[in-house]
């Protein structure tokens, strides 16, 4: 039975849970779960104090239910191991994380598995700002890893990604692959404003077409239309993770925009087009 | 032997059989050719890499140096050249690895992209028709060559068309080709000669046209004979390959089938036909 954890405090104090990674706690007993440390505000406290536990702490998994919205830095550096959240969650969710897998029934909130290296995320819901991002004054965002956002996302996806993958469901907000320096972002649905400023490399794809395509920036060069071939891989390998994306995406024709030109301009934005 | 397999794919079935047919090209010995090299079979849409037609190739060569040399050159020269081509390791779960799209990248002049997906690294040059997409390395294991019978039949056209059932009924099988043209081997060959600077000459104790004159082993009713050679993944492939063929091959006209032993020379498997067929 994996180990249950449910918020028990009723008050709007955000609750720091670092504690709660499935690696670090598959090697404790339950007593020793519940005396992990989490900040409750800007109190120390205990996972005891904050959440009812049950279950078998050695079973690898660890499931939140209830309302987590207030709880932050769930699997923040997780290496291994799975947590499923059942509603909503905190920030930095994921963030650092170098393995494992996360899967949040609900929203999640900002800062979704910032600057990390390795593992997969999936939010059902909608995620905030700066999934895959870069924390402000580093020097990289997400450096590897899968993020699946079903739902909508915030501004600033994809800032300053250096290596990975994100697919979001619906549509992001402003600045999307902001200072993007490699690694790829899929958007079903639309875009908000300065999509790709400062991209040095990287891709980001347009799969709803041109009638919810970024509003590109004039540093943007019109390039060609073409079938990308590496297009058929990441279709297939999303299809194949349950992601909502159409089969036709994968030999679809797509309309490359090289930039963005005020720095390398060896990025890319490929927005799907009609037959 | 070391082995690796690529798997072709293209826009098209048409395109992706040109591509893999240009890359197997030239390959039937490494008596005198870079790799032994095969289409082992055809790659379903709903298997393929990227959901399009393809086919599996097989290459084989002495040592794993060998065989990297010859799957960049025929990749790059053969497939990349090929219209609306990819090209992908056939062997990922294999442990030892060559470059491939590492090595053509540089083909790309600084524009190539490099892609990762989980343990995959992928390579996209730009080419003329959009790009074309590479893997990063080529899996490679050791591998059997040179699994081989002889079919002797009284006539040519009896040992042509046993052969052609032979070849028919290997082609379906995995983890196998029969590199020579068409599958078939008429120059058959024997180890040495008698001019010093040649490896191999014409196999002579199976020449139709030498016996009374060679020791020979061939009968009278005997008018001609055809090889069928075969390169594999695993030892098990290869016999599974022989005993498919050999059972295709028995018809009318065929006297005797045979193999070559080489008095023992040439391989570390020796496969004893009595064994093969059980």
């Amino acid at each position: 039975m994996p180990l249950v954890l449910r918020p028990k405090l009723d008050d709007t104090l955000p609750i720091e849970a670092e504690a709660l990674r499935p690696d670090r706690l598959a090697s404790l007993s339950l007593n020793q779960v519940t005396a992990q440390p989490v900040y409750h505000g800007n109190r120390r406290r205990t996972v005891g104090d904050c959440f009812v536990c049950e279950g078998d702490p050695a079973d690898g998994e660890v499931v939140l239910e209830g309302d987590c919205r207030r709880v932050k830095h769930i699997g923040q550096n997780m290496t291994s191991g799975r947590i499923t959240v059942r509603g909503a969650v905190g920030m930095h969710l994921g963030a650092e994380m170098t393995g494992g897998t996360i899967e949040v029934e609900g929203h999640a909130g900002d800062w979704v598995g910032a600057e990390m290296k390795g593992g997969m995320i999936r939010v059902r819901g909608d995620a905030g700002h700066l999934v895959g991002g870069c924390y402000r004054g580093g020097a990289a965002g997400m450096q590897g890893g899968v993020i699946l956002v079903e739902g909508n996302c915030g501004n600033e996806v994809a800032c300053s990604m250096r290596r990975g993958l994100i697919a979001v469901g619906g549509s992001v907000g402003d600045f999307a692959g902001l200072n993007m320096i490699a690694g790829s972002l899929f958007v079903a649905g639309g875009f908000g404003l300065r999509c790709g400023a400062g991209m040095r490399r990287g891709t980001v794809v347009a799969l709803g077409g041109t009638a919810v395509a970024p509003a590109l920036l004039p540093t943007f060069r019109y390039a060609c239309r073409f079938r990308p071939q590496f297009m058929g891989i990441y279709v297939r390998q999303l299809r194949q993770w349950g992601f909502r994306v159409d089969a036709e995406a994968a030999t679809a024709l797509y309309a490359r925009y090289c930039g963005d030109l005020v720095g390398l301009g060896k990025g890319e934005i490929l927005v799907r087009e009609a037959e | 032997m070391t082995a690796a397999r690529c798997v072709v794919t293209a826009a098209t079935d048409r395109w992706a059989r040109t591509a893999a047919e240009a890359a197997t090209g030239y390959g039937t010995s490494v008596i005198g050719c870079d790799a032994e090299a095969g289409i082992e079979g055809r790659v379903e849409v709903a298997e393929s890499p990227d959901g399009r037609p393809g086919y599996r190739c097989l290459f084989f060569a002495f040592s794993r140096d060998a065989l990297g040399k010859a799957a960049v050159g025929r990749v790059g020269q053969c497939v990349m050249t090929c219209p609306t081509t990819s090209c992908y390791d056939g062997l990922p779960e294999a442990e030892k690895k060559m470059k491939l799209g590492a090595a053509l990248r540089y083909f790309g002049d600084r524009h190539q992209v490099s892609k990762r997906l989980g343990e995959h690294r992928y390579w996209r040059i730009p080419v003329m028709d959009g790009e074309f997409v590479c893997d990063d390395e080529l899996g490679s294991c050791k591998a059997v060559a040179g699994g081989n019978f002889l079919i002797l039949a009284k006539t040519q056209g009896a040992a042509l068309a046993a052969a052609e059932r032979a070849v028919t009924a290997i082609d379906v099988l995995p983890e196998v080709i029969c590199p020579f043209p068409g599958g078939v081997v008429r120059s058959g060959s024997k180890v040495g000669s008698a001019y010093k600077a040649l490896k191999a000459s014409t196999n002579d104790a199976y020449c139709p046209t030498l016996r009374g004159v060679v020791e020979s082993q061939l009968s009278e009713n005997v008018g001609c004979v055809y090889e069928i050679v075969i390169d594999g993944l695993t030892l098990n492939a290869v016999c599974m390959a022989m005993r498919a063929g050999i059972e295709a091959s028995v018809g009318e006209g065929v006297v005797r089938i045979s193999a070559g032993n080489y008095g023992g020379q040439l391989g570390a498997h020796h496969l004893r036909l009595n064994e093969v067929m059980g």
